[in-house]
């Protein structure tokens, strides 16, 4: 029994010993220290890692004890020199030793890979999601990924064969995603299953015509007789051909069974900052414009209500009744108790009201512009707020320039600039107050959403202030250093952002349930919500930008079924006043062998969801110990792994082609700005960074955490997409080092939300003359924010790829256009993770890393 | 002299068992949908301090009576309510926290807290009550 305290890991330590890794003492001080200069690396050239390393590497003595011969050479009998991989797929089958009735797919992921051996790991296009092994028709039906994706497409079949593959187990869900294909039930029964009230799925079974099993709870139930006739294709007792049986998202209609009070309006208060520093950064101006073009496309409907409050040392609410010629405002002054002056027309009508509105908004910058008020009282405004939303519900916009100084909830600066580059333990990254927690909550039982936008240029301590946004479902925005004029791309996005965020869909007075099939229990929560009780999730708005994680544990085995299923069903009010059901269903086989469920892995969702936990564990242990436990994970997975497998005794680093870019994708988490240590990061920024990873769905945290790089000064037709008439050239995706960055270049590297592209010295003039309109690169801006409409080919070719790539993007990234010598040149080259640089590891240094702690 | 220091502890005992049996009632109407975490985390949090404050007394009155065995058997449990207390961070709305109550397993955890504490007040009220009747026959 190993000494559990001693093994800091993110998983539970089972209980059951399969040759796994021995205790690993707690202290990684080379790993934190810096230069991993302890070793007989001597510091390699740049970029140039792997020819010079392994002679350095066959003079080290045997990892394993090893009954084999042979001390300098690895040479067991029928293994080939390590130099060349296992070159076919008998010798694969017998390799894996017992495997039998192994399919192709299964062997191709399962396919060794020597990661130490292996340059070019990254696959030249984005794989897509892996493949449940289900029969076709189940596949078809099945929750699409985007929606609903779990980090083991194979469930094991008992919690120790989970243990066994050190994976976590868990799920990560984009519920409330922007589709364009929704299938909307109008019938007026819904049919559940009696006991558990899951809704029916494509993946229930019909005993005969009258009578259906549900899939979570195995209970029969009775199938109702409006539910026998099918309206599509207008035939009757076949209700398997409904559509709700047909399609794994759907969405219902629902009836007033599902309301506890009339559907509400959709209610939209806007708190803004007006303190001198606020009237300095010039985001009033933006705001105000941002809104003015939108009023008429903030979802809604006739009952569609507005109200604004600005707060500075003291709160002002602004009378917008009807009748009045303009808007008139109102000073409470005494912030210790705020109070609401006046009962109504303070939250307006927006369709009766709506000119006063206009004049507000036109009226509102330049109201404030002599301000001497340095104070910023933001709690008695929330307080207020809150106050003046709680009759109804609906969705606070809080904008914010500065630390609180003011009233309830004020806070202190907490960080302190030298310790921004420590390695040791990063502080105060958890809240300092519980006031925006306990107001969160408050305002999560009233339904009201708060989001928070804070466009700050100091300390504002986003560590307590995001929990008023975590806790009431709401979401956070960041603008750091911003200002209107100097910081023009941090005005352009928080423009951008505006847009989307004032026109997406919204959901009100929402709560969503998970449920999955007996024998499987979630434990863990992750995203912007309030856990009211076991699994039901309590969000006032809901939004289609935000993702969730959970974590699953498997309480009885699953030995007696072959499918796992798992339902979110999210209930909620549209802004249109209509109260809906969203139902996404997602089908998993159960698998008894560790083989197959390694074969299953889904890599990128296993690094968001070990993200989500590293996160979880900085917040309540310290950060670096949620750095270890990252580094755990890949060794423990990569140790079980070997375990399992073949008994040839390979020099080298293996793991399965599933999980070859596990140890890439941990390494970029750990070089994120969430965890790093060691390089300046402002706390701001690294909390808000946790907030990202903890709230984004999983597309945009992988392009955060690895982002795309392509070379695109000479895309050629080459395999090109035809869409439209236009082509769209496909470059394939570049490893995230230095080494594939060349001068006579220029490339793009799409982090999600910003984008660079990157130009290279001796970049060739056509290039730089045909895309970014400039003669030659010395006459290239050093702030310059996007790509000129020019009618060359380049042009089009290059804008056709850009775009292509925002395709389905929701919030358009920033752009940035980075010369040699540019400040964003450091963020730029922050983001090549598998560089080393003063602090943190080169990917191959990691990989020997984790092969040697594999060894202990 | 000795049987009033076992009466009150005595006394102080049946309270702490009454707030074990409290707490884990409040949990388990949780753990079943009967209140919602907020309601049951401030009755929880209401009486974290007097249940520490109650231990406490009988720890120092077996400390002061010179019943060493006993205040060792106490001790560890008094530590641990005051370092539960005392670890609270800053953002939590007390040892129990609405926002995570849910998360982690920490309902199963507390669970198994409070039924712990009770099997041990269980043993101490019989301890007292044995060594009160000793005090008495003695007397």
């Amino acid at each position: 029994m190993r000494a559990v305290l001693n093994h800091t890991s993110l998983l539970p330590v089972s209980s059951t010993t399969t040759g796994s890794a021995s205790p690993v003492p707690n202290s990684y001080e080379s790993l934190e220290g810096g230069s991993y200069s302890g070793t007989s690396l001597q510091s390699p050239p740049f970029g140039y890692n792997y020819p010079t390393m392994h002679p350095a590497y066959q003079q080290n003595p045997a990892p394993k004890p090893d009954p084999s011969p042979s001390h300098g050479g690895y040479n067991p009998p029928g293994y080939q020199p390590y130099s060349q991989p296992f070159p076919s797929l008998s010798e694969l089958s017998s390799a894996l030793g017992g495997l039998g009735g192994v399919s192709e797919l299964e062997a191709e992921t399962l396919r060794p890979v020597n990661l130490l051996q292996e340059r070019n790991i990254l696959p030249p296009k984005h794989t897509p999601p892996p493949e449940p092994n289900l029969s076709n028709d189940l596949r078809k039906v099945n929750c699409s990924p985007d929606t609903f994706r779990c980090t083991l497409t194979n469930i094991p079949q008992t919690q120790a064969l989970l243990n066994k593959a050190r994976l976590p187990l868990g799920l990560l869900l984009h519920p409330f995603r922007d589709l364009t294909q929704l299938p909307v039930i109008t019938s007026n029964t819904i049919v559940r299953c009696r006991s558990c009230r899951t809704y029916i799925n494509p993946f229930v079974s019909f005993l005969d015509q009258r009578r259906w099993k549900c899939n979570l709870c195995y209970r029969v139930n009775d199938v109702p007789d409006e539910f026998m006739y099918n309206p599509v294709t207008r035939s009757y007792g076949e209700p398997h051909k409904r559509p709700e049986v047909q399609n794994s998202t759907v969405e219902f209609i629902a009836s007033s069974d599902y309301m506890l009070r009339p559907p509400q309006p959709a209610l939209y208060l806007f708190l803004l900052d007006v303190s001198h520093n606020a009237v300095e950064s010039g985001y009033l101006n933006v705001f105000c414009q941002s809104l003015l073009d939108n009023l008429e496309k903030l979802p809604g409907d006739t009952r569609t209500h507005i109200g604004f409050v600005t707060f500075d040392s003291t709160v002002h609410f602004y009378n917008l009744q009807e009748g009045l010629s303009q808007p008139q405002m109102l000073v409470v002054s005494d912030i210790d108790d705020v109070f609401i002056p006046t009962h109504d027309s303070l939250l307006v009508n927006l369709k009766e009201s709506k000119e006063l509105v206009k004049d507000l908004l036109n009226a509102l910058p330049g109201m404030f512009t002599h301000t001497r008020e340095t104070q910023s009282a933001l709690g008695p405004a929330l307080q207020a707020a809150y106050k003046l939303m709680s009759p109804t519900g609906g969705r606070v916009s809080v904008f914010q320039t500065q630390l609180p100084t003011l009233g309830a909830g004020l806070l202190q600066s907490r960080e302190d600039p030298n310790l921004r580059s420590s390695t040791k333990n990063v502080q105060h990254l958890g809240p300092a107050t519980d006031f925006y927690k306990k107001l969160a909550l408050d305002c999560s039982g009233q339904q009201i959403g708060v989001d928070l936008f804070l466009l700050s240029s100091q300390y504002s301590d986003l560590a307590s202030l995001a929990c008023v946004s975590k806790y009431s479902a709401g979401s956070v925005f960041y603008y750091p250093s911003f200002h209107h004029i100097h910081n023009t791309a941090q005005r352009q996005k928080f423009q951008k952002d505006l847009q989307r965020y004032l026109t997406r869909k919204i959901g009100f007075e929402a709560v969503m349930r998970i449920r999955c099939t007996k024998g499987l229990s979630i434990h863990t929560f992750h995203g912007n919500f309030f856990v009211r009780s076991t699994d039901l999730l309590s969000l006032a708005n809901v939004n289609p930008d935000s993702g969730f994680a959970v974590q699953m544990s498997i309480e009885e085995s699953l030995a007696d079924t072959s499918l796992a299923c798992f339902q979110a069903a999210l209930l909620y009010t549209s802004s249109k006043g209509k109260r809906r059901i969203r139902v996404h269903t997602l089908c998993l086989p159960v698998v008894s062998q560790l083989s197959e469920v390694f074969a299953g892995a889904d890599i990128q969702a296993i690094s968001c969801l070990l993200a989500n936990m590293a996160i979880d564990r900085s917040i309540s242990s310290s950060l670096s110990d949620a750095r270890d436990a990252l580094v755990n994970a890949v060794v423990d997975c990569l140790t079980a792994y070997r375990a399992n497998g073949s008994n040839i005794q390979p020099s080298g680093l293996i793991a399965p082609a599933a999980l070859r870019l596990f140890p890439l994708y941990v390494l970029a988490l750990l070089k994120q700005k969430a965890l790093r240590t060691g390089t300046s990061t402002r706390l701001d920024e690294r909390v808000f960074s946790m907030c990202e990873l903890k709230s984004q769905p999983l597309q945009q945290i992988m392009h955060m955490v690895h982002p795309d790089l392509y070379r695109i000064d000479n895309m050629t037709e080459q395999a090109a997409l035809h869409l439209n008439d236009s082509v769209i050239p496909q470059p394939p995706l570049l490893q995230l080092t230095a080494e594939k960055l060349t001068r006579e270049g220029a490339f793009l590297m799409d982090c999600g939300s910003v984008m660079y592209l990157w130009v290279g010295k001796c970049c060739n003039e056509t290039f730089i003359r045909d895309v970014l309109g400039f003669p030659n690169y010395a006459s290239l801006p050093s702030n310059m924010t996007e790509i000129p409409e020019l009618q060359t080919t380049y042009s089009e070719r290059t804008r056709a790829f850009i775009s292509w790539l925002l395709e389905s993007r929701t919030f358009h990234p920033a752009f940035h256009v980075v010369k040699d010598d540019a400040s964003t040149k450091t963020s730029f080259f922050q983001h090549l993770v598998e560089d080393r640089t003063e602090s943190a590891f080169s990917y191959y240094e990691f990989l020997l890393h984790v092969q040697q702690q594999m060894s202990k | 002299m000795e049987a009033a220091v076992f009466i009150s502890s005595l006394v102080d005992c049946c309270a702490l068992i009454f707030l074990s049996v409290y707490f884990i009632i409040t949990l388990s109407d949780l753990e079943c949908d009967y209140i919602n975490a907020r309601s049951c985390c401030s009755k929880l949090n209401k009486w974290v301090v007097p249940e520490m404050v109650a231990q406490a007394l009988a720890t120092v009155l077996m400390l002061v009576s010179m019943h060493w065995f006993v205040f060792l058997l106490n001790l560890p449990v008094a530590s641990w309510d005051a370092y539960r207390y005392v670890k609270v961070p800053m953002g939590n709305m007390g040892v129990y926290d609405p926002t995570e109550i849910h998360n982690r397993g920490q309902l199963k955890s507390h669970m198994k807290e409070a039924m712990i504490k009770l099997g041990f007040h269980l043993l101490c009220f019989f301890i007292y009550l044995y060594s009160m009747i000793l005090a008495l026959i003695n007397d």
